[in-house]
């Protein structure tokens, strides 16, 4: 998204070779792409169309709804209302009122669990990449281990750890004492981190593998005959070269952690303050036939979603669609893929 | 002193592989003996189930609960969103990879964008919807809301999978008189089998997976999914949380997915991490 400025559409077939070198194609392809505009438009609008209809029009009725109010007795005739009376933008001034107290809340909580959650996934996911990359024995192992956590259902995730966190479970046999884990309170936030950072960390420790396993190994071994310790070598090569994978996938991770639900849902339970997250407000709301406000909050987690996506792709660089309509991965250029990229995003 | 460093490195080296193995494994080695426990010592902390007992598992296909139906369920949606969402995303993912055209990547960031979506945006509207149209408790009003992340992730997969195929294939079949479709059908699609199969794994998991929308849409017993129905199992009494059979229960919902994940390890981790390191 950093850059999604289209290049001017050069006429297919023959482009000039004074393209700017970030956006060279490889020579030869333009042949087999006359007259693929027409092609593309059919393969591509099947998928755009269902997507407007199971996205972008469900939205726009969000959007439509959150300026609704809810049924019943209409406070300014008294009269009991059969449709949802038009309310203006008051779903969202509300939020500033006395009913904005739980939105807050929920609002709270949700950065807090995005922050602490994906902060401490990074951290785990990235030494488990740097124990997995030097293993050269049971790797396969590890990877296969690796994927179980990301493979079972966060809701089945949620139940595990409620029987974990359970007042008898075993989380308490092993601290060796009782705490109400499953209860309203700051230790309900401590058992979702948990349960969280033990199902998602080691996603983000697969994708900085990948990362990893690119970089040649020429570099470090340039870095030790110029006399790097180790932990020069991780800050300033592995680091700045693992950079555009562990972007993307904290990205990802702050996507998903913004929009948590089952988790805390199975695990707490729903409409407990400790735990309560915008999209559970949203759905609860939803469930209680109140339409109006329960679009509003979605509305507003939409907006924060998109906000943090927009920070991330602007301000860190995270490129996501990665060498789209740029030739794959044959071509010239830097030897080093991640540092490739990391010239494209910023121009 | 080298070898005795170099001993104690790779001595680090796989405390640290046994660290991380161990914190992958043992919360889902607490559902499996858990679920192996007899009922009455399910609060039992012992590594090993003293007594094996199949209890538990019984107890979930107690038909009272309607779990095979839940699993049905679960199979039909996840199933269907899957074969949906690859037969649109391979023509899609084909022009992405392939074809020029404007604002193509203006489009993809687009589809990549609505991965990211937060699917309760969409839930609440769509509940409305459905239920002003008489949709709640059906299979339709669970798949094309999951289409709203399968389609899009199934997508950004399959672009990946034929960028890296060489161009040089269908050139060579263009060059022998092939059109630019008998191409893509008969030198592209068979090429590309294990990615569309990757693909199909990674979709299945994450529609298997879901659960607000399988939540929102239902509140029949019968319609459920796996995951909503295990939420919601019930035990003797109300305040008896019935933990043997949900731990039971997760481990079935989970082990397929674990085998599918054990056999083809390799290609859904190259599937995974396609899109963060080129």
């Amino acid at each position: 998204m950093a850059d999604t400025k289209i290049p001017p559409a050069a006429p297919v077939g023959k482009r000039e070779p004074s393209e700017p070198a970030s956006r060279r194609r490889t020579r030869g392809r333009s042949r087999a792409t006359a007259g693929s505009a027409r092609m593309a438009a059919l393969l591509v609008s099947p998928t755009l169309l269902v997507l407007t209809i199971v996205v972008l029009y469900p939205t726009l009725m969000a959007l439509n709804e959150s300026l609704y109010g809810t049924k019943g007795l209409d406070p300014e005739t008294g009269f009991i209302s059969a449709t949802e009376p038009f309310v203006g933008l008051r779903n969202y001034a509300d939020i500033f009122g006395e009913a904005g107290e739980r939105f807050w809340n929920a609002f709270w909580n949700t950065t807090f669990f995005t922050v602490v959650t994906v902060a401490l996934e990074t951290l785990i996911g990235v030494a488990m990449a740097l124990i997995m990359h030097k293993a050269f024995r049971g790797r396969g192992l590890v990877r296969a281990g690796i994927l179980i956590p990301w493979a079972v259902p966060t809701a089945i995730s949620g139940l595990l750890w409620r029987w974990i966190f359970n007042s008898d479970g075993i989380a308490n046999a092993l601290i060796g004492h009782q705490v109400l884990w499953t209860t309203e309170g700051f230790h309900a936030k401590v058992a979702v981190i948990v349960a969280e950072v033990w199902k998602t960390a080691p996603f983000i420790g697969l994708l900085v593998l990948a990362g990893l396993q690119v970089i040649p190994k020429e570099v470090y071994e340039a870095a030790r005959i110029d006399g790097a310790s180790p932990a020069r070598q991780f800050w300033h090569i592995t680091l700045p070269l693992v950079k555009p994978a562990l972007l993307v996938a904290m990205l990802f991770r702050c996507m998903d952690a913004l929009r948590m639900f089952d988790l805390p849902y199975i695990l707490i339970g729903a409409q407990k303050h400790s735990v309560e997250t915008l999209s559970m407000l949203a759905q609860n709301e939803a469930s209680n036939v109140r339409f109006g406000p329960a679009s509003a909050y979605s509305v507003l987690l939409f907006l924060y979603v998109f906000l943090v996506a927009l920070a991330f792709v602007r301000l860190l660089g995270a490129d996501l669609t990665g060498d789209v309509g740029a030739g794959g991965r044959k071509r010239k250029g830097s030897r080093i893929p991640a540092l490739r990229r990391r010239t494209e995003v910023t121009t | 002193m080298t070898t005795l460093t170099t001993k104690w490195r790779s001595g680090l080296l796989y405390a640290g592989v046994i660290a991380v193995v161990a914190y992958c494994l043992a919360p889902f080695y607490w559902m499996l003996v858990s679920s192996l426990r007899p009922t009455t010592d399910i609060f039992d902390t012992s590594l090993f189930p003293s007594v094996v007992s199949f209890d538990n598992y019984r107890a979930v296909f107690d038909p009272a609960q309607g779990f095979g139906r839940a699993l049905l369920n679960s199979l039909v949606v996840a199933g269907i969103t899957t074969v949906l969402a690859l037969l649109l995303a391979t023509f899609t993912a084909y022009a992405m990879a392939r074809l020029e055209f404007r604002c193509k990547r203006l489009i993809l960031t687009l589809i990549i964008a609505t991965s990211m979506f937060p699917v309760v945006s969409i839930v609440v509207p769509l509940l409305k919807l459905f239920t002003d149209i008489g949709w709640i408790n059906t299979y339709q009003a669970m798949i094309v809301p999951s289409m709203s992340f399968a389609l899009p992730l199934a997508v950004w997969n399959l672009t990946t999978f034929f960028r890296q195929m060489p161009d040089e294939l269908e050139h060579a079949a263009m060059v022998d008189g092939c059109t630019r479709g008998q191409a893509f059908r008969k030198v592209i699609i068979p090429l590309a089998a294990p990615g569309i199969f990757t693909t199909a794994i990674i979709t299945f998991i994450a529609a298997w997976n879901e659960f607000l929308i399988a939540l929102s849409m239902t509140n029949k017993p019968g319609m459920q999914t796996a995951p909503v129905a295990i939420s919601k199992f019930t035990g003797a009494t109300t305040y008896e949380t019935p933990f043997g059979s949900q731990m039971a229960a997760g481990v079935l919902v989970t082990v397929p997915l674990v085998v599918m994940v054990l056999v083809f390890q390799r290609r859904i981790v190259a599937g995974l991490t396609a899109g963060a390191a080129k």
